[in-house]
């Protein structure tokens, strides 16, 4: 998949900034001539390439530590007495921490004003999508030992199965559609479809309530991550509202 | 009559220890088994290994299945007392006090009292009962429990005619328990059985398992054990055993009436509303097994529900 940025202002303006670092790191052997100065620019553009690329490296290695964590456990038996309950409940765990993470970037940026930020949502939903992937994955082939008619049969009898797949499916329509081709041929469709990673989030949490005999408070932690998320949005949309109000 | 009465056996003939030795080392003590009020027709004295004595086990459902690890079931429970995590109990119950230990026998019968549990345990015979447990949550393990048949205490214990149903209440010890601090379940834990169940020779009172003392998160000192229903209702650390007319309340069925039945056999024909009980994954094993009917001990245990409705009964 390609990891070059989204299209949007927000990538645009971090990309700028990190060309100007880059100018500035390299700035002390400046040509004289436009010739050179072009070639210098170039040499400058590569360099912010190369660096975006290593930064989205570095962002998907930092992201695959969980998941590697739990085959080194694996391998170490570490796992503890039921191995695939708690490859289940950690990938379920990671998936969740992962929406969150994406669903963070929007309330950073408008909070905190790093737009740069936008150039990894694309990347932390295709993480949130693995990690979702492997929690069913662990769910359909390590629990039920692909026992297709049992699958069935719990997706459609087990309401928190039903909600969690419905979840997964949204999730796996989104990574097909979040190529920059897609992005393209959708227009603003786009931005409407992917506004289903909202009720991924209900539905993940739904999910999770669910599956818990009396445990209520991993759940709840979420909950409680996913409504300060969808509040800064809240808010400063309400904002945004009122400040048009007023200059109109 | 007072228990205390009934109990009174010489001081010299009853030590602690006594109450975790295996049948076999339990009858070359001196003469405690004498004086029993009720001695199993069935002996199961786990020495015996082979041949027909394990067909005479299996009679009495013992099985010949591999079991857990004392590792795996010392430290994967479901005992929300000290947590919700299959971990916590075995992580937080190091200042949980077994020792000493009374239970209390009340209600509707005869013998009624407050006995230390040494004395209580000197009565009967502690057999090896190898039981298949399976959770609700559709896992299972294979266990070798330590203990009595509840049968037994009630035949001492005399219940009354109108006495139809056994309560069994958990100890109380916040300030020992973490998950009682934190209000995980309304405490104390509550489950009960009717009394022809609990009469049942498969139902035991276990003091031990693997031959060594209950650990704390296994219930310890004393526990319930029925091994045809579901773990939750096998009540741990039991203070207090009543006889009572109407079926009691039961803890998890207090919780959630629609996903806990207060019979709560092993039927994988009733699914959990939010799961199936057709199969369960035998812990440490890879591949999940089909789900018997009363837990593979139908032979002993279905005429105790003909003519019932058990989808309803859950």
């Amino acid at each position: 998949m390609s990891s070059e940025t989204t299209g949007t202002t927000g990538a645009a303006r971090g990309g700028g900034a990190a060309t100007g670092r880059t100018a500035a790191a390299s700035g002390s052997g400046a040509g004289v001539s436009t010739s050179s100065a072009t070639a210098a620019a170039d040499t400058r553009r590569l360099v912010a390439k190369r660096n975006r690329r290593l930064s989205h490296l570095a962002l998907w290695l930092l992201s695959l530590v969980p998941a590697g964590l739990l085959v080194f456990d694996g391998f170490t038996m570490r796992l503890g007495i039921n191995p695939i309950e708690t490859i289940t409940n950690r990938t379920g765990w990671w998936a969740m921490s992962m929406l969150a993470v994406t669903l963070a970037i929007t309330p950073l940026r408008r909070v905190f004003g790093w737009h740069g930020l936008v150039r990894y949502r694309r990347q932390l939903g295709l993480a949130t999508f693995i990690y979702a992937s492997l929690h069913l994955a662990t769910y359909a082939f390590l629990d039920l030992g692909l026992d297709l008619s049992h699958l069935g049969e719990d997706i459609i009898k087990r309401p928190f199965i039903t909600v969690g797949f419905v979840a997964w499916l949204l999730l796996l329509a989104l990574a097909i559609t979040s190529t920059n081709g897609w992005i393209r041929r959708l227009g603003k469709r786009w931005a409407l479809l992917h506004k289903a990673v909202y009720v991924i989030a209900g539905l993940a949490l739904l999910h999770f309530f669910w599956s818990q005999k009396a445990d209520r408070a991993r759940p709840l932690q979420f909950l409680a991550v996913f409504a300060v998320l969808l509040g800064v949005r809240v808010v400063y949309s309400w904002l945004k509202r009122r400040r048009a109000a007023a200059q109109g | 009559m007072n228990l205390k009465r009934i109990l009174a056996v010489p001081e010299d003939e009853v030590t602690p220890e006594r109450l975790y030795l295996s049948r076999r080392e339990f009858m070359r003590g001196a003469g405690v088994v004498a004086g029993a009020a009720a001695v199993s027709a069935v002996s199961t004295s786990f020495g015996q290994e082979a041949g027909a004595a394990v067909d005479e086990l299996l009679g009495l459902g013992t099985t010949d299945e591999a079991p857990n690890t004392f590792e795996a079931i010392t430290t994967y429970n479901n005992f929300y007392e000290f947590g919700y995590d299959k971990a916590d109990p075995s992580r937080n119950s190091g200042d949980f006090m077994p020792s000493p230990w009374s239970v209390t026998i009340d209600g509707l019968a005869d013998n009624t009292g407050e006995i230390a549990l040494e004395d209580l345990v000197a009565r009967f015979e502690v057999e090896k009962r190898i039981y298949r447990m399976r959770c609700v949550e559709a896992w299972s393990m294979v266990i070798p429990w330590n203990g009595f048949m509840l049968k037994d205490l009630i035949a001492m214990a005399a219940p009354q005619p109108e006495a139809r149903y056994v309560a069994f209440t958990s100890v109380l010890r916040p300030e020992q328990m973490i998950g009682q601090r934190r209000n995980l379940l309304p405490f104390p834990y509550v489950e009960g059985l009717r009394l022809d169940e609990a009469m049942n020779p498969l139902v035991i009172l276990a003091t031990g398992l693997y031959d060594k003392p209950l650990y704390n998160a296994n219930g310890a000192p004393i526990r319930l054990v029925v091994p045809w229903k579901y773990g939750f209702k096998g009540i741990k650390s039991i203070v207090r055993i009543s006889f009572v007319a109407e079926e009691p309340p039961t803890t998890w069925n207090i919780m959630a009436p629609h996903e806990y039945g207060f019979y709560a056999n092993v039927n994988p024909d009733v699914d959990h509303p939010r799961w199936s009980q057709g199969s369960e994954r035998r812990i440490g094993e890879f591949r999940r097994r089909d789900t018997l009917p009363f837990n593979g001990y139908g032979d002993l245990v279905a005429d105790l529900y003909a003519g019932m409705d058990l989808v309803r009964n859950y």
